[in-house]
């Protein structure tokens, strides 16, 4: 794999991560907090449920994904210029 | 036994457990004392983070401010986990590859100019030194409430427990006794959490039982809460109360802060590979979240109880430890309309005033649990404020000791050398910190929503584009850490200490969210700035591109 390539490749799971992130916690859990709690989630209205615990959970699944992609990148990148 | 007794067994073992700790792990060289010698696991590593950035704020405030705000609180806790993505996608991987010791010998080296290294020195340090206030404050104020000693013996004992590990063992010994500190914290959080939960929903997990019915199965718990607010006149619990856009600025400061506070990056310079670096983020917040997923639950708890039990009783039949806080002058009644009765409700007739600060300090005796619970908060407490209070030590020593005296005043100086000029720098501020927690600055949340603005509005940018683009150049980088920090400072000055109107805010973003609007000035200067100077030596550009690849290619 070229060098540049592998950039390229890393540029694009940031921008997609990082957009799920910034959906969760600005606009689900603050903006548009108020047309989610129309929605109920068990006894949490949902942007509430989002702001004080859904948020979190979604983080710490976005950095595991991010490690399993990186992992799998790093390999094939190192398989190919080794 | 009684409360006092068993709270000084818990904390003395506790000590105890920290100081072996500190003696089976002292540091033997530079590389000890920086990074750990650098082969700590990711998984020990993660524990240590979560202990690391979880302070006595965290653990003793942080359930009180949810409490009291509601929804509102909810910035906080957003702003304490979200800054992992970022560090995790954006900065800790780069920074281990590019294998320095510190922040400020990163922008030293990525800049190429020691004018960088010093600004980022000096934000290093101030950032730590507001840090550490809170911290031995804290330690203060759980050696006097539960031991009854007088606030500045409780700093000293602190004090001298975290003189013996940080100066010590360097990172070594902050890392193990971090882990050992992680345990007894989350410990200390979870069980009168889980209690509480039980005894309002019936439901063991707490975070599981904030959504769940209240115990006898009538309603949803949070419908009870919201009801219970309403009628006194407060608003709902769930309900929005500040402006959209200053809870948007609160939350990213605290994001783009967290990616940038120099103790937090530092821990991820002692894993051994980039990979690991990378899973260590991980760890950390799922650490961290085990307890943020408790805190809206069990300031929903104890803001119930409040409510339903303290709320128009007789002031003759209050419990024990509602005396006992009334004593430290966080609890105040003022019988307004001279009827005995406590009345607690929103408005000027409202006779009750309760320092959020103390909501999960008493929640165990709200609660009735037994006295070991009580004993276990408080190990816990002096667990979380220790923690922080000895990576902010590591970081205030190592920005005097390498990148002032080694990098800059005196480079001939031996690795021995070295070392002991960081002991000392340590011990030194270890003094200073007993200073600050015997006389504190009457303004403790106003330094801290400057620390986190510096270190969003002038670090954060700069090592963000030191990694990211590989032709900005030193005159760029010094102007943008110029531009934040000098955007932060006084916007915080003006508006908290000069008497400024809050009418006059920017966009109506208050002091706490400035990093946002402080971050995008930095950005844009630096870009701006940029354009006028020559990109930075090809040896500098390679440096770049080789932090952006795996090892061992």
């Amino acid at each position: 794999m070229e060098k540049k390539k592998y950039w390229r490749k890393k540029i694009q799971y940031l921008l997609v991560l990082l957009s799920l992130w910034f959906t969760v916690s600005i606009l689900c859990s603050i903006v548009f907090v108020h047309q989610l709690n129309a929605f109920k989630l068990g006894g949490f209205p949902l942007g509430f449920w989002f702001a004080m615990q859904g948020s979190m959970i979604i983080f710490v699944l976005l950095i595991f994904v991010y490690v399993w992609l990186m992992n799998r990148l790093d390999n094939a990148f190192r398989a190919q210029n080794r | 036994m009684d409360v006092q007794t068993l709270t000084l067994i818990f904390v003395t073992a506790s000590f105890l457990l920290y100081m072996a700790i500190a003696y089976w792990s002292k540091a033997r060289s530079i590389r000890d004392f920086y990074v750990a010698g650098g082969g700590v696991s990711p998984f020990a590593n993660g524990m240590a983070t979560a202990a690391d950035w979880m302070s006595a704020a965290t653990f003793i405030s942080l359930p009180g401010i949810v409490s009291f705000m509601g929804y509102d609180g909810a910035a906080y806790l957003l702003g304490g986990s979200g800054g992992f993505v970022l560090l995790a996608m954006l900065i800790a991987p780069y920074l281990r590859k590019f294998g320095k010791y510190t922040i400020p010998a990163f922008i030293g080296d990525r800049y190429y100019s020691n004018t960088a290294r010093t600004i980022a020195v000096i934000c290093a340090i101030f950032i730590s030194f507001t840090y550490l206030a809170g911290q031995m404050r804290g330690v203060g104020v759980v050696f006097s409430r539960f031991l009854e000693m007088s606030i500045d013996t409780g700093v000293y004992v602190g004090a001298g427990i975290v003189f013996l590990y940080a100066v010590w063992g360097g990172m070594k010994g902050i890392t193990y006794t971090q882990v050992a500190q992680y345990c007894v914290l989350i410990f200390a959080f979870l069980v009168p959490t889980i209690f509480l939960s039980i005894l309002l929903t019936n439901n063991p997990i707490p975070f599981l039982g904030l959504g769940d019915t209240v115990a006898d199965g009538s309603m949803h718990f949070i419908d009870r809460l919201n009801g219970l607010e309403k009628e006194l006149g407060f608003r709902e619990f769930t309900a929005q109360r500040g402006a959209t856009l200053n809870l948007v600025a609160m939350a990213l400061t605290l994001m783009i802060g967290t990616a940038g506070m120099p103790h937090v990056i530092i821990r991820f310079f002692t894993v051994p590979k980039v990979s690991d670096a990378r899973k260590s983020v991980g760890y950390a917040l799922l650490f961290i979240t085990v307890l943020f997923l408790c805190i809206p639950a069990v300031g929903a708890f104890a803001r119930t109880y409040f409510l339903e039990a303290i709320n128009n009783q007789p002031y003759a039949n209050v419990p024990q430890w509602f005396n006992m806080w009334e004593g430290t002058g966080l609890i105040t009644f003022n019988d307004l309309n001279g009827d005995g009765v406590i009345q607690y409700q929103a408005g000027e007739n409202n006779e009750l005033a309760i320092d959020r600060d103390i909501l999960f300090l008493a929640s165990p005796e709200i609660a009735k649990l037994p006295a070991w619970v009580i004993a276990l908060v408080a190990a816990g407490g002096l667990a979380a404020a220790l923690s922080t209070a000895a990576g902010l030590l590591l970081v205030i020593s190592t920005a005097i000791s390498h990148d002032l005296l080694k990098k800059q005043f005196v480079p001939h100086i031996s690795d021995k050398q070295e070392l002991l000029a960081a002991r000392i720098c340590s011990a030194l501020a270890v003094g200073v910190g007993i200073y600050f927690g015997i006389h504190p600055p009457g303004f403790v949340m106003e330094t801290i929503a400057l620390a986190f603005g510096i270190a969003a509005s002038a670090l954060f940018p700069a090592i963000f584009m030191g990694i990211f683009s590989k032709k900005m150049n030193k005159e760029g980088a010094i102007a943008g850490m110029l531009a934040g920090l000098i955007f932060s400072v006084s916007y915080i000055v003006y508006f908290r200490f000069m008497g400024g109107d809050p009418d006059d805010y920017l966009f109506g973003i208050s002091a706490q969210g400035v990093g946002l609007p402080g971050m995008i000035l930095s950005f844009v200067v630096t870009l701006v700035v940029s354009r006028f100077y020559e990109a930075p030596p090809a040896g500098i550009q390679e440096m770049v591109e080789d932090m952006r690849y795996p090892e061992n290619i």
